[in-house]
């Protein structure tokens, strides 16, 4: 069967309308947001097509260039990597909407090309089935990302941005001492063939083969904000603009992403040469994470600050789904990911409407009451209820699929450690809350006039609206998450699908 | 000459690590440039060392290198390079709006070293 060339799209289409935008709209703001919005919603399109086609099939492989495959690039499209692409497509139209609507765009120039080439890293890191260009995709979304990291300037966001690039530039050095030792002990980088031949190895010889491995998750660990890596999140997140970070929620799952990958599908635990070493080390740094995100909440300064404290813990939530490593944990995890990221870009939205409207989001700030203040703390309160996992949204729903999944002897840590931090991230999220919304009516003085931007709120609706189909449907997505993890397990359509895979020339007749 | 390439590797890595350690921008990116051709050798290497091979088969030849490392490093010296301007770049746009090349200072550390504290209010937001 011929691979669609559907596959290749969320990967072409942005980087042929970034460059567009940045070489022929550029003088044209209103052009330039006219062609990113409807260059959002055509990935957003294709990504829906692309998710149809993989869950209705075996994973399907796309060939770059026609080479067999050990020798070339290749891209894999299963359920797993169609869930991803959409959900960062959906959630890229949504910041794009809102940046239009309160015109962040307008603060710095390129807004719009810089979101296209971060579309074109993440579908491609989501996509491709080869470890090194995993690398080269995570380049161009860093690249991207901090170019929008610093839009808009300023002093305290630039030196957050110099800090984001140094941490990203030693896990990029790592990424590549980890490829290299990989390649060296394997001799491959095709993520299957990777997976083939460590199976092979002898237990007794992998001593190089696990370094490669601890090496590897230690990036994607960077990425994914796990602790002891996590100290770029906090400062990055609350200082970058409002819609990016926002979208940067979509970013710290690539990291996830990757684990579930290499974890699942490409080193197992039933891997010889390597064993369980992964869930072992996984399982306490992630519980860590959840710890520290759940006091950092409680303990911040200003709201921007509370909720990536918040958008941290869910890392860690994430995190200690994957590494209990049953098809039904799995499950869990990815329906997590996919609430966590709409629910931690909701709450960073929030928080913009917030502090463009008082002039800062420091808790300690005593400021009148905001204009539409009623609407945005309901808003900032369903994303705060989701995201500490409150009933009824998903996030409650999310939390006690992994309690159900985490059985055995880790039950009582996982428990105690889950149910605590939720509670610690409502009494944060509900004190900031109160703060911020409640206490300004102790302020005499009448909410500044401000523009309704009634564009800004339809985005951030769409992302709620999103969390509320992910609960009221939580029956059907659950069914074709358990199909997605069970096939994730299974590793067997993965592994044949790339395998198998023929270059399209070969099975064309001779000519002549 | 895997002694010299095994020290190059080592050498490049332990002065990296030491400059990125430094608080100023200017020693840290030298550092990540470091580390960046402490890497693109160790790529280099994980080919195999092999001394005046082609990288192609060649029936002439006794054996050959493997290109792809060469076409990988290729690729991260490119990567590494473009990343690096990109941080150059915002080093001195940090530079030039604070005044100073410190990494991180907070302006607790500045008042104790008779600085004036940084200008919080340009931060680019709507205020």
């Amino acid at each position: 069967m011929m691979a669609s060339h559907w596959i290749i799209a969320p990967v072409v289409l942005p980087a042929m309308l970034g460059a567009f935008l940045v070489l022929a709209l550029r003088h044209d703001l209103w052009l330039q947001r006219v062609f990113g919005t409807a260059g959002m919603v055509a990935l957003l399109a294709v990504a829906l097509g692309n998710l149809a086609a993989a869950s209705s099939g075996p994973p399907q492989v796309y060939l770059l260039g026609d080479w067999p495959v050990p020798f070339g690039i290749l891209l894999v499209l299963d359920r797993l990597s169609a869930l991803m692409v959409a959900l960062q497509a959906g959630l890229a139209l949504a910041v794009t909407v809102y940046a239009v609507a309160t015109g962040w765009d307008t603060r710095g120039r390129h807004f719009h090309a810089l979101m296209q080439f971060q579309m074109m890293g993440l579908s491609g890191a989501f996509l491709t089935g080869d470890a090194f260009n995993l690398f080269v995709f995570f380049e161009v979304l860093l690249i991207a990302s901090y170019g929008l990291m610093i839009h808009g300037g300023g002093g305290a966001r630039l030196k957050a941005g110099v800090q984001y690039i140094a941490f990203n530039l030693v896990g990029s050095t790592l990424f590549l001492t980890a490829l290299a030792t990989l390649y060296s002990v394997l001799g491959s980088l095709t993520m299957a063939d990777i997976a083939v031949r460590a199976a092979a190895l002898p237990a007794g010889e992998g001593a190089m083969l696990r370094v490669a491995v601890v090496l590897l998750f230690l990036v994607f660990a960077v990425k994914g904000a796990l602790l002891p890596l996590q100290f770029w999140l906090p400062g990055t997140y609350a200082a970058a603009p409002g819609p990016v970070a926002a979208l940067f929620a979509v970013m710290t799952k690539v990291g996830a992403y990757a684990v579930i990958r290499f974890h699942l599908t490409v080193f197992p635990e039933t891997t010889a040469a390597i064993g369980p070493m992964v869930e072992t080390l996984l399982m306490p740094a992630a519980l860590a994470t959840l710890v520290v995100g759940a006091l950092g909440v409680l303990g911040a300064r200003t709201l921007g600050r509370a909720v990536a404290f918040a958008a941290l813990a869910s890392m860690g939530t994430l995190f200690t789904a994957v590494a209990l490593g049953t098809p039904q944990a799995t499950a869990a995890a990815i329906y997590y990911t996919l609430h966590s990221t709409l629910a931690a870009a909701a709450l960073f939205l929030a928080v913009d409407l917030v502090r463009d409207r008082r002039g800062g989001d420091g808790l300690d700030l005593v400021a009148p009451p905001i204009a539409q203040g009623g609407l945005i703390a309901a808003v900032f309160f369903a994303g705060a209820i989701a995201m500490a996992g409150m009933p009824p949204l998903s996030g409650f729903l999310g939390k006690l699929l992994i309690l159900d999944a985490a059985r055995g002897p880790v039950q009582s840590w996982v428990w105690s450690v889950v149910l605590v931090t939720s509670f610690l991230t409502i009494l944060g999220l509900a004190r900031a809350g109160s703060l911020v919304f409640w206490k300004a009516h102790q302020s005499p003085a009448e909410p500044a006039p401000h523009p309704a931007e009634p564009w800004a709120f339809a985005a951030l609706g769409l992302l709620l609206a999103g969390l509320v189909a992910l609960t009221v449907l939580a029956g059907p997505a659950m069914d074709w998450i358990g199909a997605t993890a069970d096939e994730l397990h299974a590793r067997s359509p993965y592994l044949d699908a790339v395998l198998n895979a023929r270059p399209v020339a070969q099975a064309l007749p001779p000519e002549g | 000459m895997e002694l010299l390439i095994a020290a190059a590797v080592g050498g490049l890595t332990a002065a990296g690590v030491y400059l990125m350690l430094r608080q100023r921008a200017f020693p840290v990116i030298l550092g990540l440039s470091l580390l960046s051709y402490a890497v693109n050798l160790f790529i280099f290497a994980s080919g195999r060392v092999a001394l005046a091979l082609p990288p192609i088969l060649d029936k002439t030849q006794a054996g050959y290198t493997d290109p792809l490392p060469q076409a990988l490093v290729l690729t991260a010296i490119v990567i590494s390079f473009g990343m690096t301007g990109v941080i150059v770049m915002m080093a001195l746009g940090s530079w030039l709006h604070a005044g100073d090349d410190r990494i991180d200072m907070t302006d607790d550390d500045r008042a104790a070293e008779g600085q004036p504290p940084r200008d919080r209010t340009a931060t680019g937001d709507r205020a």
